[in-house]
């Protein structure tokens, strides 16, 4: 027993390595960097000062963006919700033999660069784009709507992206739920409704909830939708690292950027693990 | 003797149903008395949960209808045939107390919230669980948990009790105790109670009546009693109990005995029922227990007693009886099992079997 006791560190350390390596190492990087002074000719001089993060909360600008993207962040896992349940509950009832092929093509969209996904929406949304042409060709409009580059685009974007996470998660979850709890609920004279809302609504929560942690932390972290879909107004706080960070090759401010959000996150997650433990999304990934 | 012309509380007519080409239940009548434990007996997949699962709504009929106090339910929703189902996995909802899940029914009963709190009392009370109705299900052992959900179904006093093997799922001595239980409180309740097994030991056990099924088919409804001495078939005789079946012809009847010629050249006495002719061609069924076990040179001293010299071939003990199994003068072997009135013989002794003509019951052969 003893002898073995090395093994599983044995076989999980390439992975130990890795994280180590890639997460850890780059991430106490960024930590030290945000203490660092940016000389007006551009270059990075070591120290050790909270400069960067006094900027970012000297004026309204940065700490709007920030706010602006735990607002975004919510209304998407709202909307997720709101869109990933119905069709998660659908494929569970279901006895449908294409069920499989279904929950597949719930999966086709990770199969296309988020970017190249994303960037069709100019060809759908666009000035020049299929609604307005088809809009302009029956009469309806006489010059195309502007219908891009707003906060609606943005969450339609992020929608696209993070509504199959959504979904799989509460599926799992459904799927975990006895059956025979809903015919339980059924012979002791609930209707369908109301074996929903005493069964399978609360049963399914875990996942639900897994799902909205999971949607929130990767909007909050994201910049495509915002960069292609936003206009000026709707940038989100990645958008101004990776402005900061790219476009100027600020790193001291880009990293202080990075280490604040790093916070957010961290204690929206610590939250959730507080409230709800975070084994939970582990058991979605289970299936029960 | 005067037939009571009370109707019965659950009838089926012509029931059937099918899965697409699949029939799972053939057309069939069958009746439930009020008051009464009925088991829908049969290995898996004959059909006795789908005929289960049609009472309480869960299944749609294809054809047929089944009626509740003589009221025709087919068209009434699942919830509101007021019928208490207990299932293989007991179904308590894991989110919920026991309080809860014991009150769950009474809860869409329009029944105050008072009554709801006595009666949930009363019910664990009833299931020997009081005290518990703050515990999650979780915290609750197999055992106390099947308590849990025949309490929960019984407390909404339902027309019917529905029970889906609900004992399969405990281990051996619980399961026991258990059927005892289930036994007692069906009899105190009065309730009536359709109860599905594949056990035959449950159903001869529990049942006023058992429905034997095999593939999606009445075999045989009766009371245990008659179901095990008298089988209607092979299956039945095969699927309740150890039998030996011996193929034969009759070739003597008289009024109280028929005369069979066994493959092996012997005569068999087995009891007339008048149900045979000379020359038939017929199948004897004698249970392994019905078989006597005496000395190779013990003389019979009844007339009419069937009597084989035989030898041990094999022989295993259980504690409360030894199953032989003997080899026949003739070849045959036949299985015995013994509850030791006479000593325990050894493998290669000679014996002498006996078994007395009305444990021979004769079954006409299948095609």
């Amino acid at each position: 027993m003893k002898s073995n006791s090395w093994k599983p560190w044995a076989l999980l350390a390439p992975s130990m390595t890795a994280v180590f390596l890639l997460l850890v190492i780059p991430v106490c990087f960024i930590v030290v960097y945000s203490f660092w002074l940016r000389a007006p000719s551009g270059a990075d001089i070591p120290a050790f000062q909270m400069g960067n993060y006094a900027k970012f909360f000297e004026d309204f600008f940065y700490p709007q963006i920030l706010l602006r993207t735990i607002r975004i962040s919510f209304e998407t896992v709202f909307l997720c919700i709101l869109m990933g349940y119905i069709p998660a509950y659908f494929f569970y009832r279901s006895s449908s033999r294409h069920k499989q092929i279904f929950l597949l093509l719930i999966m086709l969209p990770f199969w296309v660069s988020f970017i190249i996904r994303t960037m069709s929406w100019i060809n759908i949304m666009g000035d020049t784009g299929l609604i307005n042409h088809f809009l302009l060709r029956i009469g309806l409009i006489q010059a195309p709507i502007s219908m891009l580059y707003n906060e609606f685009t943005v969450l339609m974007g992020l929608l696209m992206y993070l509504l199959p996470f959504m979904i799989l998660n509460i599926y799992v979850s459904l799927e975990g739920i006895d059956k025979s709890l809903l015919e339980a609920a059924r012979s002791m004279g609930c209707t369908e409704w109301q074996a929903f809302r005493e069964v399978t609504l609360p049963l399914s929560l875990p996942g639900l909830s897994a799902g909205s942690l999971l949607v929130f932390v990767l909007t909050a972290g994201t910049y495509l939708p915002p960069m292609i879909l936003g206009g000026p107004g709707n940038d989100m706080i990645a958008n101004l690292i990776f402005k900061r960070v790219i476009g100027t090759l600020d790193w001291p401010f880009g990293s202080a950027i990075s280490v604040i959000l790093l916070a957010l996150l961290f204690i929206i997650v610590w939250t959730y693990n507080r409230y709800l433990g975070i084994n939970q999304i582990f058991k979605s990934f289970q299936g029960n | 003797m005067a037939t009571s012309k009370k109707q019965p509380l659950v009838q089926f007519k012509g029931i059937m149903k099918q899965y697409g080409k699949v029939t799972a239940v053939e057309k069939m009548d069958f009746d439930i008395e009020e008051g009464s434990l009925v088991t829908l007996l049969g290995p898996s997949g004959c059909g006795k949960t789908t005929l289960l699962r049609m009472v309480a709504g869960l299944e749609d009929p294809t054809e047929g209808d089944i009626y509740i106090k003589g009221v025709r339910i087919n068209d009434t929703p699942i919830h509101k045939r007021n019928l208490g189902m207990i299932f293989q996995n007991y179904a308590l909802f894991p989110h919920k107390t026991i309080f809860d899940n014991v009150a769950f029914g009474l809860k869409y009963r329009n029944v105050s919230k008072d009554q709801i709190r006595e009666k949930v009392m009363q019910a664990l009370e009833m299931v020997r669980l009081p005290g518990v109705e703050n515990r999650m299900p979780s915290q609750l052992s197999g055992g106390q948990q099947q308590r849990i959900a025949m309490a929960r179904a019984i407390v909404i006093e339902p027309d019917v009790l529905l029970m889906d093997e609900p004992l399969s799922a405990l281990d051996e001595n619980l399961r026991e105790e258990m059927r005892r239980e289930v036994d007692n409180l069906q009899q105190m309740l009065g309730v009536t109670t359709i109860f599905v097994t594949h056990d035959q030991r449950e159903a001869l056990s529990m049942s006023d009546k058992i429905l034997v099924m095999k593939a999606g088919r009445k075999q045989q409804e009766g009371d245990p009693q008659t179901v095990y001495n008298q089988p209607v078939n092979h299956f039945v005789a095969d699927f309740l109990g150890h039998s030996n079946f011996i193929k034969g012809q009759i070739v003597d009847v008289n009024k109280e005995h028929v005369h069979v010629q066994i493959e092996t050249g012997d005569l068999l006495i087995a009891d007339n029922k008048n149900t045979f002719n000379l020359g038939d061609r017929v199948e004897l069924v004698v249970r392994a227990q019905r078989f006597d076990l005496v000395d190779e040179d013990e003389i019979t001293t009844k007339q009419e007693m069937n009597s084989f010299a035989g030898r041990i071939k094999d022989r295993s003990y259980m504690g409360g009886e030894v199953s032989y199994f003997i080899e026949l003068g003739t070849g045959r072997e036949i299985h015995i099992i013994s509850m030791m009135r006479t000593r325990i013989y050894s493998i290669g002794e000679k014996v002498r079997v006996q078994v007395a003509p009305h444990h021979c019951h004769l079954l006409a052969i299948e095609s």
